[in-house]
């Protein structure tokens, strides 16, 4: 990555403000997915979701509120979009409270 | 007469209703809408399916829990009117108010999965988040002789987050007790990552599932339920075969509001995180699962946001402003089996630590840890329920998290937060 930032063990970006589209290119990459604006639609979703309410959202919310189905989520964003989708949009890992 | 209108009775509209009833001079009017007559107390629907647990223990009429100086509107909200501050019902006049507060709760949606009200539902395919269910799977479970014991949480946010979790701890332990555990493969599949996502709770409680022998389908988003081939289908094609499904499928908020510009897609109310004003309102206010907030959706949740609520609505009368007082905080028992749970205490920015509660380095309860105590804390709590919470009596813990006594390093050093 010639974009220095910092990411936690599992790979989600560690500093919120570090996100830059530039980067989410790079971390697209990195995960073997080239970004259009498809991709780009579900990903500007995640992060406005995010900002408004605090959590990551689930796929069933990205998808209405992006007109996206979530069949074709998976299909932009294969190999598990939940995760996939975080990491790059860099909004941290959906979690449960343990 | 001023108005305090509350939508909804269920945990959190009924202990603000007392709360606030008891903070308000009679000019003041505290008025809840709600149609349904029961009360169900929901973290006895854990019990229930096993027979730990009585319908008439957990279910009480709901002018019993209401109590003098609050009115009740046994009708269905049909619209809210924010500009003209009025509440339009199904049964009765509209409903004015000078202050509203949405505690209306949010309901689980079988509906939104495909198959899954089919042929199976309440026959093979269950939930027990709700009485009817919870009832349905207790005799589901009576007649269940072994085979593969599914549990499946479709799509967070859901109530209780770890109560599937604590689910499948006590069907390993009713199982064991019937005898049948060597003849059933216990499968817990969940849309995140793993049954626990934080760093330190992986790495302090992995050991229950290990121990229990329970297998653990991860990121597995549910599709489908193929009610005749007896398999639950997810978006990327996997399949896992189910004899006895025990589903927590996707919840919403109240439809009213997933149709109403005060709902988001899924029909939570955007809230401000700390004074639980509602986004782009005036004098609206929302507690409880309702809420589109990262704390849990848990009756803890709801006490606390009670007590900062009452406290933030009589700084609004006397015309000062909001305080950003809540945070997030959350309290629960964990149920693991055996006669044993641990209980948890955490914010927005704080996950469950280890320490003792509710006296620091003293207890009695041990947090992040099992132990019969909790347990039988666990079971005393519905005492406290209907008796301290839903009449919103003092109860001597704090709505706001403390950080005392609780080993602040742990989570650093499980590469966590």
């Amino acid at each position: 990555m010639t974009l220095a930032v910092q990411t936690d063990a599992e790979g989600y970006l560690a500093n919120k403000d570090d996100w830059s589209e530039e980067l989410a290119k790079e971390l697209a990459q990195e995960l073997g997915i080239e970004l259009g604006d498809d991709h780009w639609k579900v990903l500007n979703t995640a992060r406005a979701i995010e900002s408004e309410s605090g959590s990551s959202p689930g796929l069933r919310k990205i998808s209405k509120r992006s007109e996206t189905p979530i069949k074709a989520i998976y299909k932009l964003f294969p190999d598990g979009p939940a995760k996939l989708i975080a990491k790059i949009a860099g909004i941290p890992k959906p979690k449960s409270c343990l | 007469m001023k108005t305090i209108l509350i939508l909804g009775a269920g945990t959190a509209g009924t202990a603000m209703a007392h709360k606030i009833r008891r903070k308000l001079s009679s000019d003041w009017e505290v008025a809840v809408v709600d149609p349904s007559t029961k009360h169900v107390y929901q973290p006895g629907l854990l019990f229930l399916p096993f027979g730990d647990e009585t319908e008439a223990r957990i279910v009480r009429e709901r002018d019993s829990t209401l109590g003098k100086g609050i009115t009740w509107h046994r009708t269905e909200v049909k619209a809210i009117d924010t500009e003209r501050r009025v509440v339009e019902v199904a049964d009765g006049e509209p409903l004015s108010y000078d202050f509203l507060i949405i505690a209306s709760g949010t309901e689980i949606r079988p509906d939104m999965i495909d198959g899954m009200l089919d042929g199976g539902w309440q026959k093979s395919v269950f939930d027990f988040y709700t009485l009817e269910g919870a009832k349905a799977l207790q005799a589901g479970l009576a007649s269940f002789e072994g085979g593969r014991l599914v549990v499946n949480v479709v799509e967070m946010p859901i109530k209780c987050p770890v109560a599937p979790l604590e689910f499948v701890f006590l069907a390993d332990w009713y199982l064991t007790k019937r005898g049948i555990r060597d003849k059933t493969e216990l499968v817990f599949a969940t849309p995140l990552d793993g049954a626990f996502t934080k760093p330190l709770a992986s790495k302090t409680l992995g050991y229950l599932l290990e121990d229990k022998g329970i297998q653990v389908e991860t990121e597995f988003m549910t599709g489908e339920v193929d009610a005749e081939k007896n398999v639950i289908r997810s978006y990327d094609e996997r399949e896992v075969p189910y004899d006895l499904l025990v589903t927590i499928p996707p919840h919403t908020g109240a439809r009213l509001l997933e149709d109403s510009d005060l709902g988001d897609e899924l029909g939570f109310v955007p809230t401000d995180p700390h004074t639980l004003a509602v986004k782009g309102t005036e004098r609206v206010f929302c507690i409880g699962d309702a809420t589109d907030l990262p704390s849990s959706k848990a009756g803890s949740v709801a006490h606390f946001q009670v007590d900062l609520l009452s406290e933030n609505l009589l700084r609004v009368i006397d015309g000062k402003e909001l305080e950003p007082t809540f945070d997030g905080h959350s309290n629960c028992f964990v149920e693991t089996g055996h006669g044993k749970a641990m209980l948890i205490d955490f914010n927005y920015d704080t996950e469950p630590l280890p320490g003792h509660f509710p006296i620091p380095h003293i207890g009695p309860l041990p947090l992040l840890k099992e132990a019969r105590r909790n347990h039988w804390a666990k079971l005393a709590f519905r005492w406290v329920y209907w008796n301290g919470l839903l009449p919103a009596r003092p109860i001597p813990i704090s709505p706001t998290m403390s950080l005392a006594g609780k080993q602040l390093t742990a989570a650093a050093e499980a590469g966590g937060e």
